[in-house]
């Protein structure tokens, strides 16, 4: 069976100006440990995939004020200043777009879909450049799939198999990213034995996450 | 009453039994404190949860239960989480039967903008445009005017969140309905005249004989 990695090992696997989908919302379901060890490790020119970029000091707000971040593609910054004076300053480059539809293109990105098509957005400026489909007398913008080089996820629960379980609104984007990188690395808040986890239980495929965060030494 | 508790409580009288409804940020979630007696709503957030609570006592709250604004919140009985493509298939997919969200400006036609001041404020369109696109009833709950100036206009100045009109606006001197016709004026509140509403609104208002008074 794999061993689990140290948060830093991790953060080595992550090349500078790596495309990496990180999981949370507002910091909440974000892979804390990885995130600081990638700041530790003084990682730059990273594109990060996610909902948002939290606050200044939280989850991926951390990766943003140490400078890790060349670009970010998220459904908003309002509540991260730093993001924004970065972006004005044109230290970052930031892609919007709306939440559901950045869903959808990760989860199609994770299940050999070329894209989905959506209402959301025509006519907005979150459309421009996107191309205009009609089905069935309706116009849908064509969002294409996203992927990336890596994946960082985290889960409440993982047992030796890396099979994973989520809490509440931790889970958010986390699925999602775990089928759509060639490279899946989870952190867990606790690691247990197999069969503690129901198969009817499991949000995700242990066999989907190639690499998972040791436990948490606590003295 | 203060102006935003008045826009609440208006808001609150179109919820309807066993709905799913999403509250925005800001303003639109104090709707959540006026449900009608002998109601249930099921609220939703799209981070990924239906049936969510007040915030537990302090100390007790759990760092995996936020609303969409990072608030703590609590998981009442029969509550359900789920992933965000879930969560936005409840809100396109015809599942969600009221949105109630924050506006900058809304124009004749009913387009809203509410995602972007350009060159001033980008904080992003977060879950506002699939909430627009995709929810039974959107109802924008915001002030007449921002420091006098008018919201409600006749052109959009800002960027639109969705060409799909909302459904009702409700503000602190009114509830206007966008019509294909135009604007209409279906109440105003206690003590406002109808002269004081179209001085305050930047386009035509449709308005009939009688004009009711806002119950709240």
């Amino acid at each position: 069976m794999r061993t689990a990695l140290s948060p830093a090992a991790a953060a080595d696997l992550i090349p500078d100006g790596a495309t990496v989908m990180v999981g949370g919302f507002m910091g909440v379901g974000s892979p804390h440990r990885i995130i600081a060890a990638l700041v530790e490790r003084g990682a730059r020119g990273l594109t990060i995939i996610a909902n948002d970029t939290a606050r200044p000091g939280v989850g991926i707000g951390k990766l943003i004020t140490a400078g890790c971040v060349a670009k970010v593609i998220v459904s908003h910054i309002g509540t991260n200043p730093d993001t924004q004076r970065r972006m004005l300053a044109d230290e970052l480059d930031v892609e919007l777009v709306p939440q559901g539809t950045l869903a959808e293109r990760i989860r199609a990105g994770g299940s050999g879909l070329g894209g989905v098509l959506t209402a959301t957005g025509l006519g907005t400026l979150a459309g421009q450049g996107h191309q205009v489909v009609q089905v069935d007398g309706q116009d849908y913008l064509v969002a294409p799939a996203l992927r990336a080089a890596f994946a960082l996820v985290a889960a409440r629960s993982a047992d030796y198999a890396r099979n994973l379980v989520y809490s509440l609104t931790a889970r958010n984007f986390n699925p999602l990213m775990a089928m759509a990188a060639d490279t899946v690395i989870a952190e867990a808040n606790e690691v247990v034995p197999l069969g503690v986890l129901a198969p009817d239980a499991i949000h995700t495929p242990g066999i989907l996450i190639d690499h998972l965060i040791e436990r948490p030494r606590m003295t | 009453m203060n102006a935003k508790e008045r826009i609440a409580r208006r808001v609150a009288l179109e919820l309807h039994d066993e709905t799913l409804v999403n509250l925005g940020i800001g303003l639109p979630t104090l709707v959540a404190s006026y449900v009608p007696a002998g109601i249930r709503v099921y609220f939703q957030s799209e981070n990924g949860i239906i049936g969510f609570g007040a915030r537990p006592p302090e100390g007790m709250e759990d760092v995996h239960l936020t609303d969409a604004g990072g608030a703590f919140v609590s998981a009442l009985p029969g509550a359900v989480s789920f992933d965000s493509a879930m969560s936005f298939a409840l809100i396109r997919g015809g599942h969600l039967d009221m949105t109630v969200l924050g506006g900058l400006q809304v124009d004749r036609h009913g387009h809203l903008a509410n995602w972007m001041i350009p060159g001033l404020l980008v904080p992003g369109m977060g879950g506002a445009m699939d909430l627009v696109s995709g929810a039974r009833r959107v109802i924008v709950a915001m002030n007449h005017t921002q420091k006098g100036v008018p919201k409600i206009v006749d052109r959009l100045s800002l960027p639109a969140t969705s060409l799909r009109p909302v459904s009702l606006i409700v503000t602190d001197m009114a509830v206007i309905e966008p019509r294909p016709e135009g604007l209409l004026l279906r109440e105003i509140a206690p003590g406002v005249s109808v002269e004081a509403v179209r001085a305050a609104t930047g386009t035509e208002l449709l308005v009939l004989d009688t004009v009711s008074i806002m119950p709240v």
